[in-house]
This record gives C-alpha cells, sequence and structure tokens, in this order.
C-alpha cells in the first residue's frame, strides 16, 4: 500500500468517526463563537479599533479552537487501543500521521470559514474583497498549527494532564505561525488592503520544516 | 564521579579573574556609566544557554538514533542549565534596562524572542514531570526538543522581522557597531568562566540523573 493510499484510508476513517457524532466541530464552532462574543465585551471596540485588534483576536480564537480541536486527535484512539491496531497495518507509520494531519486541517478549516462571516459582521470587517488573499494565509496558516498540533496531541496523549499539556507545548512553537497569520491579516484588514508575502513565506517555510520533522520522528513516538 | 578539585579551582579562578576584570580592568561606557558592567555576565549568559539549548538538541537527535540512556540524562541536564541561564538573561536584562531606557520591559525583538525561548524549554520540562516511564519519557521529550530547537530560527526571525525598529544590535550589527577591545576581552573572558560553570552544573546534573536512574534499577530489581 502506497504512503498516499494508506494516508487517505485513514483520513477517510477520520472523517467517518467525526461525521457520525460531529462532537468535534459542535464543539469548537461554539467555543470559538463564544471567544469572539466575549472579545466585544472587553474593549467594545470602534471599527477603527476593529481593523487593529480583528486579526490578532481572529487568530487567537483560531489557535484556540486548534489547541481544544487536536487534543481528541491521538487521545481518543486509546479508549479501546486503537493506535494498537492501526500501528499493525503494514504501512510507513507516518501514513497515519499523515492521515490525521489532513484530517485536522480540514475540520479546523471547516470551522474557521464558519467562524469567519460571523466575525465579519460582528465587528464590521470587509472581508470579500481580499478573500482570495485571506484565504491563502488561512490556510498555510492552519497548516501549521494542524501539522505541529497532531504531532503534539501524539506526545500529550501519552503524558498525565493531557488536555492540559497539549496547549502548554504547542501555543509556544507556534509563536512565528501567530505573528506572521495575524501580521499578514492585518495588513489585508487596512483601509488599503495589501497583503505582505515576507509573512507567507514564513507560513510556508514553518509548514515545510515541521512536516519534514514530522516525517523523521514520527515513528518514535508511534511505537510501544 | 565528583568533579576534580583542579577543575574546580579552575573554574572558580576563572570567575574571579572575570569579575576583577569586569569591575576594574573594562573601561567606563561612555553614556550609561557603571551599569553597563552588567553587560558582560547579560550577554555571556545568553551565550552559555544557547550553547546548552545546542548540546540538548544534540543529545535528543543522538537519543533518537541510539537509544542510550545517557543521551537522555544529557539532554535533561543540558536544558535546565540552559534555563537557568535563559532566566539570568532574562533578570539581568530589565535591571539593565530600567536605569538605562527608562523602563523594565519592551517588546523588543530581542527580548521577546528570549521569552519565547524560555517558554518552548519551560514547557519541555513540564512535558518531562507529566511522564512516569522513563523510555517514553525520553523519546517524547526528545521530539518535543527537536521540535522546539527547529521552532528557535523561526521565532527569531518573525520576530525580529515584526519588530524592525529596535537598536541594532552592537556585536556583529554592521557598520558603525562595535565593542572597545578591552570590552571585547572582558566579554569574552565572562563566556569562557561562565561556561566552565554550565560545564560544572551539567556535569554535577547528568550524574545526578545517572544516580536516579540506577536507583530505579535496583527498586524494580526486588
Amino acid at each position: 500500500m502506497s504512503l498516499a493510499s494508506a494516508a487517505a484510508a485513514v483520513l477517510l476513517k477520520e472523517l467517518r468517526c467525526e461525521f457520525r457524532t460531529r462532537e468535534l466541530l459542535n464543539t469548537t464552532v461554539v467555543f470559538v463563537l463564544i471567544v469572539v462574543v466575549m472579545f466585544s465585551f472587553t474593549f467594545d471596540p470602534t471599527d477603527a479599533e476593529s481593523r487593529r485588534f480583528g486579526p490578532g483576536l481572529l487568530w487567537i480564537a483560531f489557535l484556540f479552537a486548534g489547541s481544544l480541536m487536536l487534543h481528541p486527535s491521538f487521545a481518543r484512539e486509546q479508549a479501546n487501543d486503537t493506535l494498537y491496531a492501526l500501528r499493525l497495518a503494514p504501512v510507513e507509520p507516518f501514513a497515519i500521521l499523515l492521515g490525521k494531519v489532513l484530517a485536522n486541517f480540514l475540520f479546523l478549516m471547516l470551522a474557521e470559514l464558519l467562524l469567519l462571516p460571523v466575525f465579519g459582521v460582528l465587528y464590521h470587517v470587509q472581508l470579500l474583497p481580499v478573500l482570495d488573499r485571506l484565504l491563502l494565509v488561512m490556510v498555510l496558516g492552519t497548516l501549521g498549527m494542524t501539522i505541529t498540533g497532531t504531532v503534539f496531541s501524539a506526545i500529550a496523549a501519552q503524558a498525565r494532564m493531557r488536555e492540559l499539556l497539549l496547549p502548554l507545548l504547542l501555543l509556544p512553537v507556534l509563536t512565528p505561525v501567530l505573528i506572521a497569520s495575524a501580521t499578514a491579516t492585518a495588513g489585508l484588514l487596512a483601509r488599503e488592503p495589501r497583503l505582505d508575502w515576507t509573512w507567507v513565506k514564513i507560513l510556508a517555510g514553518f509548514d515545510v520544516i515541521f512536516l519534514a520533522a514530522s516525517y523523521l520522528t514520527f515513528e518514535y513516538l508511534a511505537e510501544e | 564521579m565528583r568533579p576534580s578539585i583542579p577543575l574546580l579551582a579552575a573554574v572558580l579562578a576563572l570567575l574571579t579573574a572575570a569579575t576583577y576584570a569586569i569591575f576594574f580592568l573594562a573601561p567606563e561606557e561612555a553614556t550609561m556609566g557603571a551599569i553597563q558592567r552588567i553587560f558582560y555576565f547579560h550577554i555571556a549568559s545568553g551565550w552559555t544557554a544557547g550553547v546548552a539549548f545546542f548540546a540538548a538538541f544534540v543529545a535528543n537527535a543522538a537519543y533518537l538514533m541510539r537509544r542510550e540512556a545517557h543521551w537522555d540524562w544529557l539532554a535533561v541536564a543540558a536544558v535546565e542549565v540552559g534555563l537557568a541561564f535563559c532566566t539570568v538573561v532574562l533578570i539581568t536584562g530589565p535591571i539593565w534596562a530600567k536605569p538605562v531606557w527608562g523602563i523594565w520591559w519592551t517588546w523588543d525583538a530581542r527580548l521577546t524572542s528570549t521569552t519565547v525561548l524560555w517558554l518552548l524549554y519551560a514547557s519541555y520540562l513540564v512535558l518531562r514531570s507529566l511522564v512516569e516511564d522513563p523510555r517514553r519519557r525520553a523519546v517524547l521529550s526528545a521530539v518535543f526538543g527537536i521540535f522546539a530547537f527547529l521552532d528557535v530560527p523561526l521565532v527569531y526571525f518573525s520576530i525580529r522581522i515584526w519588530r524592525t525598529q529596535h537598536p541594532q544590535p552592537v556585536i556583529a550589527g554592521g557598520e558603525g557597531s562595535g565593542l572597545d577591545p578591552v570590552m571585547w576581552q572582558v566579554v569574552l573572558l565572562s563566556w569562557a568562566a561562565l561556561l566552565g560553570v554550565m560545564g560544572l552544573l551539567v556535569w554535577q546534573r547528568y550524574r545526578l540523573e545517572a544516580v536516579r536512574h540506577a536507583t530505579a534499577e535496583l527498586a524494580l530489581g526486588d
């Protein structure tokens, strides 16, 4: 079985699991909505302030969504020791990770896309004119979050206090993603929208470096 | 195995010499005055922390490839000592900043990167404290340590681009920057002294980990 077809099989299994219960998406979407609404209570922004603080708020909300959503990725394999069954399959261990990264990427993108129009309406931010470039930043940023987050989910699942441990491991490592995505988004939401390609390159670099690092190290995490 | 007396004496002599040089040999900085003398231990601690974290990265990678427990002992020893030196940087920095800049803290590129570095390795130690089995702990923390180390240049560059308005680095900062030659000698002497301290501490911490391992083996042997 090739890497691609094995990863696709894991991806389909993850999607099937999720769409039978929709636990992950329902919880995450409601959670980020709460964050976005709560934020307006804390400083009651004017339109100019929304443009200034909005990008940071949006990415903090995405980051929280990610650290919440990625945790079950490996933790729920433990209940019935199903990771053991996955490992028995005659495929590269990296295929398991790749399938899960893709599934998490789709879930998180979906949650973010659902949040985006709500954010635009609540904070009076024009998103449509820059949607294509915003999507590029979101795809690269979300990919960075899901690659590192899925690997750390495999680490945290094997430790105590795992719900707390995942954000603790993940958030400092995601510093470059947060800075690059939030600053790029701020450029797009400014009065004269402009995409700074430096940030796009940093995001792409982050994704490539950590995908390679996951490829090299994941077999050690999957072993018993 | 205790560190040998000559070794201890050598490190103590270096530390004494560095302290003497900082207060009596280094010239007084023109605008900042005496407070600038904190610079020698401040920057030397930063470099020492860098060496320790690099050693930890090498030990992490070596553990994953070789699976010999002593690489894990070296990794945890290096991270703990590196974090201590990083803490020294974060404490001496504000002490220097308050009289010179008028504020304890600013979100400048170097301060912010050093803080993120501190957080990365603090979470490495938290991870270790939450895994019971020594072999699992070694593998999980080795993978996380490698990710953290790879993240450091990305953190540094993204913060540097984000905060470009800050004063240029004095050392290796390009045209017009540079240190007085005596200051250079003093800072290198301070670095040598702190590297000696780091070596001793890492060695002690490594020994402690080895003893812990041996006692755990004894307890299992019953």
